[in-house]
């Protein structure tokens, strides 16, 4: 890991959302901050200069749900192993959902994540704190606590609240130190049992269906219980055309919520499950093609603000088995780049709101102030060259986890430098 | 978009052959068909007084049994003795995965102990996909039951047992009543009957057992069992299973019996000549009344009989050592 030196970033293309920079201008760091953008500062003189000429410059992308894996599950992954991942994908903010083990329901836990991540120094990590005392759905956790404990936002993880009294209770409280919570819209009784989207594939596979239903009942649960309490939700992983239609609805009337998207959902469907694919049984589940095609929509309209990797790495041994019984999941930090740029190529987004949605759309959910390129701010920066094809293979993953069902897809879009408060933490020849 | 092994490219060896028996689907009418010519012949093996062909001397069958069963496991084993193979009968709902043992570690112990054929049944849908996708190249399965996906030669016997009683399958109306929810045997038999090019299929039953765009399988949906009956040539009763009363999916089994449960008055709108049959084992007095389990229309242990043939013609189509292609290869083993 090079200390932090002064850098230029020279002869690239410049795309900054937040400041709607759109051009090409040179970038110069020093004390892992953003110095200058344009002509360097009298006098300064880089101890590195790097070439980015034909490449796009972007703040480093903020991923809003990676599953690091460690505490607990270290066969899967590590916070090492991702965070490294993590640099390799051009992405320098990752928030770690609290199904860890321990659960990230007290300040120590989030501490120890805090404290790993900063060691090997590859990656912002930001822990979510439970919302829940162990995810029970039941006693809420100390929230003032967690959020001093460096949690930005609370979340159930993917273990919904089925009590609505306590989730109200728990948007109450949060709100009373403006933290907003994460909920991965799934009804707990509706997705019982269920692996695939409940439709034509399912039914046709004989496989356990989650309907639509499970996602609308507990958006519209949410949303009335935000808009009783005041409380800024997040819903974490839309997958339903009629979701995001609920939630376009509620921000037009001002209620304060967001959504994100995870972004193989924009590229797969239940049909990918044929074959009972282990590689495709994901939570939520794929949808439809009219789904796939109104959650683009409403990416594009900015319905949905962000776009993340949901990654889910694994151990080989969690996908050996029965669809049913495979631990539902994608290994996808190194595709939420390039799947992104897929959108751009589709016509979906240009380049730049493609680059909103994985930083400033974040941030904004987040309420910090990463995922900007100004003078003054920390140097987090992903370089990458937009016209580089490659192929997704066990040898290019860096990823502990090689569950995804991209391999062996073309990719276009590849990360030449990442830099994370101003030092190369990820560099290819 | 994603790609990935098909089942119809797992089933099929480069030269066209059954390899595995994993589901009817994907499967081509020519090769139904031959299991089915296949079956007739096997079906005077029976008759004979010693009741064996060669055609699997040599060969192991293990019956690997994750979820219990009483007769398809019984009509397996005698399909592959009456072939002359050696058979292996493991409950292992009892024993290894419980263990702590998976999957995978259970099928390569079996491997090592020279077996020729998995014949597997399990709770989940796509067990017997999984486990042909890392059975040794040597490796043939035949999917006994997977969760609700698919039971293959139990749709299978149904068409033999149907061809036998009706012909050709095209101008056959053929309802599938009950549960088809849950139900692995009413997919295979759709999937085999559409295949086969019958008529027109019906499903009956309470929208609580039916799957989601139910009809996408090529399928009539009718929700009263007398209207969905009426002019019927075959009439197909599927399994209740208790459990559907206490997730709210049913009241009660009275109420099933009344709306669903069939009844020589509630077969009357049927045609004249049509067959009853049902997979077994039946709860009487909830799918169907005893006058009619019973009665001169059910077909019902015939269905048992013809298993056994059927399941000897997949087993002798993956495995055989003779060749099969043609009725005489049978006959010629005989004595």
């Amino acid at each position: 890991m090079t200390s932090s030196k002064k850098i230029s970033i020279v002869n690239g293309y410049l795309i900054d959302p937040a400041s709607g920079t759109d051009h090409e201008a040179d970038l110069h760091l020093a004390d892992g901050r953003v110095l200058a953008i344009g002509a360097p500062p009298a006098g300064f003189q880089p101890d590195v200069v790097l070439d980015a000429h034909g490449l796009v410059v972007c703040p480093g992308l903020i991923d809003l749900s990676a599953r690091l894996r460690e505490p607990g599950h270290e066969q899967k992954a590590t916070i090492a192993s991702e965070t490294r991942a993590a640099a390799a994908a051009g992405i320098t903010t990752l928030c770690c959902p609290p199904d860890t083990a321990p659960i990230i329901d007290t300040p120590a836990v989030a501490q120890l994540i805090l404290r790993t991540a900063q060691r090997h120094g590859l990656a912002r990590v930001l822990p979510v704190g439970a919302i829940t005392q162990g995810l029970d759905g039941r006693h809420i956790t100390e929230m003032a606590a967690l959020k001093q404990a460096g949690c930005p936002v609370l979340s159930q993880a993917d273990r919904p609240i089925r009590n609505s009294q306590v989730l109200m209770r728990a948007l109450d409280y949060a709100a009373t130190f403006g933290l907003t919570l994460f909920l991965q819209p799934q009804d707990a009784d509706l997705s019982e049992g269920g692996c695939a989207h409940e439709g034509r594939v399912a039914t046709r596979l004989g496989l356990p269906g989650i309907p639509e239903a499970a996602e609308t009942v507990a958006v519209a649960r949410a949303l009335a219980l935000a808009e009783q309490t005041g409380a800024r939700i997040h819903f974490r992983g839309l997958s339903s055309a009629r979701g995001a239609e609920m939630l376009a609805e509620a921000r037009r009337r001002g209620i304060p919520a967001s959504g994100d998207c995870s972004v193989h959902q924009l590229f797969l469907t239940e049909d990918d499950v044929y074959g009972f694919n282990a590689d495709c049984h994901v939570i939520p589940p794929l949808r439809t093609l009219a789904d796939r095609q109104a959650l683009r929509t409403a990416v594009a309209e900015g319905a949905i603000q962000a776009l993340c990797s949901d990654h889910q790495p694994h151990d080989a041994d969690a996908k050996q088995a029965p669809f049913p019984e495979t631990a539902p999941g994608i290994s996808a930090l190194e595709t939420l780049l390039p799947l992104a740029l897929a959108l751009v190529d589709e016509g979906v987004l240009t380049l730049s709101a493609a680059i909103a949605r994985l930083t400033t759309g974040p941030t904004a959910i987040l309420g910090h102030d990463l995922g900007r390129l100004a003078p003054g701010r920390p140097a987090d920066i992903c370089c990458f060259d937009p016209a580089e094809t490659w192929v997704l293979s066990p040898e290019t993953l860096v990823s502990q986890g090689q569950n995804t069902p991209f391999l062996g897809r073309q990719l276009r879009g590849r990360v030449r430098w990442t830099l994370l408060g101003g030092r190369i933490v990820h560099e290819r020849a | 978009m994603m790609s990935h092994a098909n089942a119809h490219d797992l089933q099929l060896d480069p030269a066209g052959h059954l390899k595995h028996l994993l589901t009817v689907e994907g499967l081509s009418r020519e090769l139904l068909t031959e299991v089915l010519d296949q079956a007739e012949g096997f079906l005077g093996v029976a008759q004979q007084a010693v009741k064996k062909v060669p055609l699997c001397r040599g060969k192991v069958v293990a019956n690997l049994f994750f979820e219990t069963s009483t007769r398809t496991r019984t009509t397996f084993e005698l399909a592959a003795k009456r072939l002359s193979a050696d058979v292996l009968n493991l409950n292992i709902a009892a024993s290894a995965t419980t263990k702590g043992e998976t999957l995978l570690d259970t099928l390569r112990n079996l491997e090592a102990m020279q077996v020729d054929m998995f014949v597997v049944r399990h709770a989940a849908s796509g067990a017997a996909h999984f486990i042909a996708s890392q059975a040794a190249p040597h490796v043939s399965v035949i999917n006994a039951g997977d969760g609700r996906h698919a039971h293959p030669t139990q749709g299978m016997l149904d068409m033999f047992t149907i061809r036998r009683h009706k012909g050709a399958f095209e101008n056959l109306r053929i309802a599938i009543v009950g549960d088809i929810l849950h139900s692995r045997v009413a997919r295979s038999q759709i999937a085999a009957l559409n295949t086969l090019g019958t008529g027109e299929i019906r499903v009956i039953g309470p929208r609580t057992l039916m799957p989601a765009q139910v009809e996408s399988l090529g399928v009539r949906v009718f929700d009263d069992l007398r209207e969905g009956v009426r002019d019927a040539d075959v009439v197909i009763m599927l399994r209740l299973q208790r459990e559907r009363m206490s997730v709210a999916l049913l009241p009660s089994e009275h109420e099933y019996f009344q709306l669903y449960g069939l009844t020589e008055e509630r077969l009357s709108t049927a045609r004249p000549d049509a067959i009853v049959m049902h997979p077994g084992p039946i709860n009487r007095g909830v799918e169907m009344d005893t006058q009619v389990a019973d009665g001169p229309r059910s077909v019902i242990l015939e269905q048992v009989s013809n298993g056994i043939a059927v399941r000897m013609a997949v087993i002798a189509m993956c495995i055989g050592t003779q060749n099969l292609r043609g009725q005489s290869a049978v006959g010629g083993l005989d004595d």
